[in-house]
């Protein structure tokens, strides 16, 4: 077994990719960016890791350098955070577009204005549909173990697509926390040898990469992008997950369920607030009121069919977002409402949107919706569907 | 040409034969058509050079027929012909005429 340690976030997930060591890291050197890059710097610099570490003008400049180096043969990482994963927005279709197997930690950060630099989901839920596998981590232990399992998923030859891996911002990035670290060569025997796949820089055999698709065939290639998305993912991501049980003796799916098989009731979170929700559950279940939670783990693709399985049997359930739709309903909600609605028995829904900007997240904001789903399913009907919690009037 | 379904297009839209362009005839986009008066060319070549599509041949040095399947109409090849004693030996005529 490897070592334990107390660190943050941010230092975990840059000690994986130290044991990773990719060919090519392009990076924005200053803010939005965190410590993660700073401190996967520091490992370039004292010759830890024989990284090509690429400073560049922008964050959009950071994911097209990241683009050339994927399409030139190379394992390539990048990181980001909150309106950095924003000015990148146009070229996370390209990666994606292009089958590049980029890996991105993202340290999620809200949005301005008002300016604020605290955690919430906004950034990675606006890049929801950008083609991109999102792997969502509830600590900093989860973030290190899903940044190793997302090269593996990244470059396995049935997907060839870009993974994102979100963190709480401060919350998971910034806390310091205890983390299992498994050895070096494990990791690396894991990972294993990259294999590019039509690399740019083979001059035997001439190819390009980003040509004018128009009206005649576009359909066709983003037919075949979603059919490797809504097909292929989920198993390679359960097979690698599996793989991954054998070094590090930690479990991964889709999903986790806390206490839900049995629950009549139920929280659907994804992140560091599943902890705290897991408490409150428990408390619940102490007097007799049975409660469960899902926290989703891949939210892009969506396994629809599993989390309908896994939540059909409840009376009422509750769906936490920390990223909103303004005007509409939020996007974990959304998802979930979407895959229920082909099942005749379902539960009544709520939306719930918490911890906008770094709002902390209390006990006391679970036990609310808890005691609000005791009450719908008494009613037999959702009084407010959608509703800010730990708002002042 | 039969279009190639999902199944059939590359990863991520990569093209891997090279000089496929060729197979591109973008000859159809033309409205105006270049016109080749021998008489009045001096051989300076300027046609070939400035021609963006490679539309202009040349065979043993000496200019050849315009390349239709490639020519666009831009018309650059003949507002750059010097011509002969002020008359061009490119001249653009409206395609259907």
């Amino acid at each position: 077994m490897g070592r334990v340690v107390a660190v943050t976030g941010n230092e975990a997930v840059a000690e994986a990719l130290r044991q990773i060591g990719p060919d090519v890291c392009a990076a924005y050197p200053i803010t939005p960016q965190t410590d993660l890059m700073q401190r996967f710097a520091s490992f370039v610099s004292d010759g830890k890791v024989d990284t090509e570490l690429i400073l560049v003008e922008s964050e959009h400049s950071a994911m097209s350098a990241c683009i050339g180096a994927s399409a030139g043969g190379g394992r390539v990482v990048t990181a980001t955070s909150g309106p950095g994963l924003a000015l990148m927005w146009e070229m996370l279709f390209v990666a994606s577009g292009m089958r590049l197997p980029v890996v991105m930690p993202v340290v999620n950060r809200t949005l301005s204005a008002p300016l604020n630099i605290h955690g919430d989901h906004s950034d990675a839920m606006g890049a929801r549909d950008s083609g991109w596998i999102q792997l969502w981590s509830e600590n900093a232990q989860e973030a290190y173990d899903n940044v190793i399992q997302a090269f593996r998923i990244a470059e396995h030859m049935d997907i060839r697509l870009p993974v994102m891996i979100c963190l709480d911002g401060f919350i998971i990035s910034h806390s310091i926390e205890r983390v299992e670290y498994i050895d070096d060569q494990p990791v690396k025997d894991f990972v294993g040898e990259f294999q590019p796949v039509m690399p740019l820089l083979d001059v035997e055999k001439p190819l390009s990469y980003g040509p004018l698709i128009l009206t005649d065939y576009y359909m066709e290639f983003k037919k075949a992008q979603d059919v490797v998305m809504s097909s292929k993912v989920k198993d390679v991501v359960l097979d690698i997950a599996e793989e991954f049980e054998r070094i590090s003796g930690r479990r991964y799916g889709l999903f986790e369920t806390y206490r839900l098989d049995d629950a009549e009731i139920g929280i659907v979170i994804l992140g560091s607030a599943a902890g705290t929700t897991k408490d409150v559950i428990d408390s619940f279940r102490d007097r007799g009121i049975k409660a469960g939670l899902l926290k989703i783990r891949l939210f892009r693709p969506f396994p629809y069919k599993e989390v309908a399985d896994a939540l059909r049997h409840l009376k009422a359930l509750c769906v936490f977002d920390r990223a909103d739709s303004f005007g509409a309903h939020a996007p974990v909600f959304t998802e979930i409402t979407t895959t229920l609605y082909h099942h005749e028995k379902r539960p009544l829904l709520l939306n719930r949107i918490y911890g906008l900007g770094g709002r902390d997240y209390m006990p006391e904001h679970a036990e609310r919706a808890i005691n609000e789903l005791i009450e719908t399913v008494e009613l037999g009907h959702v009084k407010i569907p959608k509703e800010y919690i730990g708002v002042r009037e | 040409m039969k279009l190639k379904g999902w199944k059939e297009v590359t990863q991520g839209a990569v093209i891997t034969e090279a000089g496929n362009a060729i197979e591109f005839k973008t000859g159809s986009w033309r409205s105006l058509r270049p016109i080749w008066k021998e008489e009045n060319c001096i051989q300076c070549l300027f046609c070939w050079m400035y021609c963006p599509d490679m539309a202009v041949k040349v065979e043993d040095g000496k200019r050849a027929e315009f390349d239709y399947d490639f020519c666009k109409g831009c018309g650059i090849c003949a507002l750059e012909c010097p011509g002969k004693k002020g008359n061009k030996a490119i001249i653009m005529e409206k395609e259907g005429k």
